[in-house]
């Protein structure tokens, strides 16, 4: 029998610990703050399982790592939606759908009038599209809850305690998913402020995300069901601040405004800002020290990259197989 | 070449480092390049904690002339500002000044210009004014203590290349002892070699890389482009003319009827 103790409870952790269930190790997994809340990077999540729009910027493994995580969800949680990805872009900035379809594949190009029997509520305001057939989303706090239930009715241990994983590693196995809190131990990890919205516009209804090209602003809003929208991101570089400015705001809200003038009316339920772990590639990384591994740097793909780094560690440990993303100094 | 500011530059490539898809793609177009000087522009929210310091670390680590800049402020007191805190963050008297008068064009406000180069300059900077083909913007800058000029190709960010070549060309004439940067519009190399042509001493740019597929590939284009401008602009180039004049002589060619 293996013992596995995983520090951090965000959507890495979890996700490792499933695996690794899954291959019957015993698990016990710990967190600072005990469960899962808005101190993780992971509550302030899209929940886009969209590995081919990612690919627009993303290196390549992003693109084929990602596609495992829509069928991986989905055997977890019932709160995974199979529409697909919607992106459109204003008349002025047709050229901006035309980059991101020549750098991006799995998607066909969609009509004004297809545009409006898929979205409805996107009414005649766009004249071109394209749709990422294949992808899908998430709620990502009830996948996140539902995920730890059946770990702990699979025997998941939890422990509250603000441990270091050099300590846990002294004693047996131990799985880092601390996120950016890992900094200490990864000096080249960097943080990238992002900052998002949730909305409650009862009058809109969307049935998949729908990312908006803008040369300044591009946003996404992905529907969490019953008139709840998640609206983001920025991402901005060397940021420090843990408080959403005033100019992310009126970027994000002018941009939904311009999807459909209805989410002027929408009431803004919470304001996120997080640090999302990058390394300079904007890579995760697999790293091994011993006892200790480290799985880090998921950048603004936790949750479409944790299924594939979770297999991939899980294999490390039972297999010995050297995961594609190992790195034996990420420092 | 002219120097800025006492700095002699390696070439008068400056590159912007924003809108890469990573940090590393960004450092291959640096390699790839042979940039002399990046190009840094500070938020506001920047700061100096340890979040803040991340991305700046990486900048350093290109080990090249690093020029902050005031992108995105629309008003003096804004740039004012923001100018002193990217020399507590980089600690160095170097700034591109920037103040936006136009939120479609990003046109400069010349007039906030010249007043946020006074106080800068008075405060120890050493401005590197963004702004437009105008000569008498470009005097009062001057005047203000600049010693650099950078006149706008095109708006920020469009790729339109030299908009106004005959403004360009009469600010090259006008401040023959000043160094010139075209910066901001340029979409192609082809461009860039243009601006060389012109006498142009460097030229500045962020997105033509950034955005481009392959990043590191079209910096490299860009640094190529730059040499050609500059080597033929320097070989005394044949002035241009309405007249054919065949390269090979007619007289004494053989008659064949």
């Amino acid at each position: 029998m293996t013992d596995v103790t995983i520090i951090g409870a965000g959507v890495m952790g979890l996700c490792a610990a499933r695996a690794l269930l899954d291959r019957g190790a015993t698990v016990t997994l710990i967190d600072r703050h005990g469960d899962i809340g808005p101190h993780a990077c992971s509550w302030w999540a899209g929940g886009m399982l969209a590995p081919f729009c990612e690919g627009e910027t993303a290196e390549e493994p992003v693109v084929r790592l990602g596609q495992e995580a829509a069928d991986w969800w989905d055997a977890q949680t019932d709160a995974v939606h199979r529409c697909g990805t919607l992106v459109v872009s204003p008349a002025r900035d047709h050229t901006e759908l035309a980059r991101f379809a020549r750098r991006t594949s799995g998607h066909r190009a969609v009509t004004g009038t297809e545009i409006s029997t898929l979205e409805p509520d996107l009414g005649t305001s766009f004249a071109k599209g394209l749709l990422f057939e294949t992808e899908a989303h998430l709620a990502p706090r009830r996948a996140m809850a539902d995920l730890r239930q059946s770990l702990l009715r699979d025997g998941l241990k939890t422990i509250q305690d603000d441990a270091d994983p050099q300590h846990y590693a002294a004693h047996g196995l131990t799985l880092d998913c601390r996120g950016y809190s890992a900094r200490d131990a990864l000096p080249n990890l960097r943080g990238v402020k992002g900052e998002m919205l949730i909305l409650s516009c009862p009058d809109v209804t969307l049935n998949r995300p729908v990312r908006l090209l803008h040369p300044r602003v591009p946003i996404y809003i992905v529907p969490r069901g019953n008139g709840i929208f998640m609206l983001g991101a920025t991402m901005i570089e060397g940021a420090a601040g843990s408080h959403v400015t005033a100019r992310a705001l009126l970027e994000l809200l002018s941009a939904a405004y311009a999807l459909n003038p209805a989410f002027g009316q929408a009431e803004v339920i919470e304001i996120g800002v997080d640090n999302r772990p990058a390394f300079a590639d904007n890579l995760p990384r697999i790293a091994r020290d011993g006892n200790l591994i480290r799985l880090n740097g998921l950048f603004r793909h936790g949750f479409l990259l944790a299924p594939a780094m979770a297999r991939m560690a899980a294999e490390l440990i039972f297999d010995t197989k050297t995961p594609e993303v190992m790195h034996e100094n990420p420092a | 070449m002219r120097d800025f500011y006492g700095t002699q530059l390696k070439n008068g490539l400056m590159l912007g480092t924003a809108q890469y898809p990573s940090p590393a793609i960004l450092a291959s177009a640096f390699a790839q390049s042979e940039a002399s000087v990046a190009t840094v522009s500070l938020r506001r929210e920047s700061g100096q904690n340890r979040a803040g310091q991340d991305f700046w670390e990486l900048i350093r680590q290109l080990n090249v002339h690093i020029l902050p800049n005031t992108a995105g402020c629309h008003s003096v007191k804004e740039a004012v500002t923001t100018a002193h805190m990217a020399r507590e963050v980089f600690d160095t008297k170097w700034i591109k000044l920037e103040v936006i008068g136009e939120e479609d064009t990003l046109q400069p406000d010349v007039f906030g210009l010249v007043e946020a180069a006074r106080i800068l300059t008075e405060d120890g900077f050493q401005v590197f004014p963004y702004t437009t083909e105008d000569l008498v913007v470009a005097e009062r800058l001057l005047h203000a203590g600049c010693e650099v000029l950078m006149p706008w190709g095109a708006p920020i960010g469009s790729g339109l290349g030299l908009n106004n070549v005959f403004g360009l060309r009469a600010m090259r004439a006008h401040f023959p002892d000043t160094p010139l940067v075209i910066d901001a519009g340029l979409g192609l190399p082809s461009q860039a070699t243009q601006a060389m042509e012109l006498g142009y001493d460097a030229i500045l740019l962020n997105t033509a890389v950034a955005k481009a597929g392959d990043p590191a590939a079209m910096a490299r284009a860009f640094a190529l482009a730059l040499q050609a401008g500059r080597l033929g602009a320097g070989a005394d180039p044949m002035e241009p003319r309405d007249m054919a004049a065949p390269s090979t002589p007619v007289i004494g060619k053989a008659f064949l009827e």
